[in-house]
């Protein structure tokens, strides 16, 4: 049994919404879909698991807070505690308030980096990195869907590619 | 599909596809630049190189080659730190804030807004980093491991918080708007004709392809960065205010530093995007993204915040008369009527009186009144934070130490030069960069669109009919 690949282009979001709910509810595994611009509910539709890039920001975020603690306990309270204005450094929970500016900061810079990076490595998105849209087009005004099929089932989901309103198919 | 009401205005203007929006965007790119392009560029690189010569010449000297003196030791180089760093403030409000309250207008005008930001706080940077008078040293601003028996620096001031708060704000701005340019870079790279064009946007498309799943990721990037901008922005403007705030210095030591001063960098930002936008439309042909409802939305922001200053001047002086306190009192009086009473008058015109005229809905939508009052709006912003610092300082407790400050020919050299390096960048930016988010404005065309709106609009006049 040979696999086969369709690359579908459709001209507007509407046609490709329909088609590809259609053809996920009729269990033919779609790929992926690549887009112009952000079309919205198109990854709950072909089933995108929704993304637990937020949580990592969350760890990240609380790692920065943990670190800028650390870091003003160290060097304030523990390694060389000075008497700044008549202020003294006996101890982590008398200078706190004083440190909150800096550790709300490195949460923010800790979790958006953080994020950002995960972000990147995981789309594998890199300088360098060979552009992943199959048909240039796609980044302009064209839609594509990407399906992977078994060799006999091919004209059957064509036919309801043609019907949805694709405007070219294309086999790989 | 979401649907958005016929009563509000379009906010593309004309009938858009996907490609004329695609095509209009990259024109400046693939185009030649105009006459207009090159004469704007030449005059802000000679005051780029002003500035550089009159910054190396500090750099040379000492800050002695300053008009900054015993008593009035922060003048220039502080109010023009603040200045450039609240212009920034605009720019994370249009991406970040409007971006979680969901307003779409933002979309036109977010991307230029966020590359002002970027290149105001490196202006602002500038200035810190010279004032502290021997900058090669100024990684000890840093807590470093270091040969003094590790003498750390002391996170109790509030200028070490602004260390802090101001490099977060810049690197998070900058990645906020390098991810959003992702996209519309690849659309760059896909269509380019020249090899080395196509490397290049190849190589800053970090190769993008538009998948449904890294969409997906992308929006989540996007909501969680704005999320995380919001507080950051309301964060680095109150800490820049705790510079002054926490300061034993009549005029200086109050409570309503932080708001005022976060509602004053809102307010002269949207004058700079104002100032910038107007241009851009206009050179570049962009009225039908830029449209006079987007401008009408910017003024309506600087009629809020520019109240909310009014409202922070005022109260200012009531409470340094209801104090009691006599040098708080005459903090202020000496600024109405001292020798710096000018600066005062013109801070109380360009802030408080002039942006009322936006009330009237034909100066607002009017765009000549629009470029002045912005240019008004930024000079008013400018004396306020000369009006915080300098008269306060050239009257403090000890009448022996009073003293005058004018700005040296170096002070101004160098203020020229970080607005020239402002305007060198923007212009390079508008050149080889996509000025609008060309890939999320897409995505509205079909609900705030001009075309659509009055398709749908007619569609629901026929089914009265029937």
């Amino acid at each position: 049994m040979s696999k086969a690949v369709i690359h579908a282009i459709f001209d507007d979001e509407e046609p490709l919404m329909a088609s590809a709910k259609s053809l996920h509810a009729q269990g033919v595994h779609i790929k992926d879909v690549f887009t112009p611009f952000p079309v919205h509910g198109l990854d709950a539709a072909i089933g995108v698991p929704r993304t637990r890039i937020a949580i990592t920001a969350f760890i990240y975020g609380l790692t920065g807070a943990s670190l800028a603690t650390l870091m003003m306990w160290y060097m304030m309270i523990s390694d060389w505690p000075t008497d700044i204005g008549g202020k003294p450094s006996f101890a982590y929970y008398m200078n706190m308030p004083a440190f909150i500016p800096i550790t709300f900061e490195s949460t923010v810079l800790c979790a958006a980096h953080g994020m950002v990076i995960t972000y990147y490595l995981r789309c594998w998105m890199l300088p360098g990195v060979k552009a992943k849209n199959p048909d240039p087009r796609t980044t302009d005004d064209k839609f594509l869907m990407v399906i992977e099929t078994k060799e006999e089932n091919k004209g059957n989901i064509e036919s309801m590619l043609k019907n949805g309103g694709a405007t070219e198919i294309h086999h790989k | 599909m979401q649907h958005e009401s016929e009563i509000r205005e379009p906010l593309i203007l004309g009938k858009k596809s996907y490609h004329e929006i695609t095509e209009d965007i990259v024109r400046p790119i693939e185009g030649k630049a105009s006459k207009y392009w090159y004469m704007l560029l030449t005059i802000s690189i000679i005051c780029f190189m002003w500035g550089i010569g009159c910054l190396a010449y500090t750099i040379g000297t000492g800050i002695g080659a300053w008009g900054s003196n015993n008593g009035v030791d922060w003048a220039f180089d502080i109010t023009n730190f603040v200045w450039w760093i609240g212009i920034g403030h605009a720019g994370t409000l249009i991406s970040a804030v409007l971006l979680l309250f969901r307003q779409k207008w933002r979309m036109a005008i977010n991307r230029a807004a966020e590359a002002m930001t970027i290149f105001a706080v490196m202006c602002a940077a500038i200035f810190v980093l010279l004032h502290t008078g021997r900058p090669w040293l100024d990684y000890w601003l840093f807590p470093l491991p270091n040969q003094f028996g590790s003498l750390w620096v002391n996170f109790n001031s509030p200028l070490m918080w602004d260390v802090f708060a101001v490099s977060t704000y810049f690197s998070v701005s900058l990645v906020f708007w390098y991810t959003g340019l992702v996209p519309d870079f690849a659309m760059i790279r896909d269509r380019a004709a020249k090899p080395l064009a196509k490397k290049i946007y190849g190589i800053m498309s970090f190769g993008w392809g538009g998948s449904a799943r890294h969409w997906h990721r992308f929006e989540e990037v996007s909501l969680v960065l704005a999320g995380l901008s919001t507080p950051l922005v309301f964060s680095v403007h109150s800490i820049v205010s705790t510079d002054f705030a926490t300061a034993v210095v009549p005029g200086w030591h109050t409570t309503i530093f932080p708001p005022y001063f976060v509602a004053g960098a809102v307010f002269s930002g949207f004058a700079m995007v104002l100032t910038l936008l107007i241009i851009v439309r206009k050179i570049y042909s962009l009225e039908n993204y830029i449209t006079i409802k987007h401008i009408e939305y910017m003024n309506i922001v600087i009629i809020v915040t520019g109240s909310i200053v009014g409202v922070a001047y005022l109260t200012e002086l009531f409470i340094s008369w209801y104090s009691g306190v006599e040098y708080e009192q005459y903090a202020f009086l000496n600024r109405a009527t001292g020798p710096y009473w000018w600066a005062y008058a013109a801070m109380m015109t360009c802030n408080v009186v002039s942006p009322q005229l936006f009330w009237f809905k034909k100066l607002r939508t009017n765009l000549t009144f629009t470029f002045i009052m912005s240019i008004i709006v930024n000079i008013g912003m400018w004396f306020e934070r000369f009006v915080i610092i300098v008269p306060t300082l050239c009257r403090t407790f000890l009448p022996s130490t009073w003293n005058m400050y004018s700005p040296s020919f170096i002070d101004w050299g160098i203020y020229t030069g970080t607005i020239g390096m402002f305007f060198t960048f923007f212009l390079l930016f508008t050149r080889y960069f996509p000025v609008i988010a060309q890939a999320e404005l897409k995505s509205i065309v079909k609900s705030s669109g001009q075309e659509h709106k009055e398709k749908h609009a007619h569609g629901h006049a026929h089914a009265a009919h029937h």
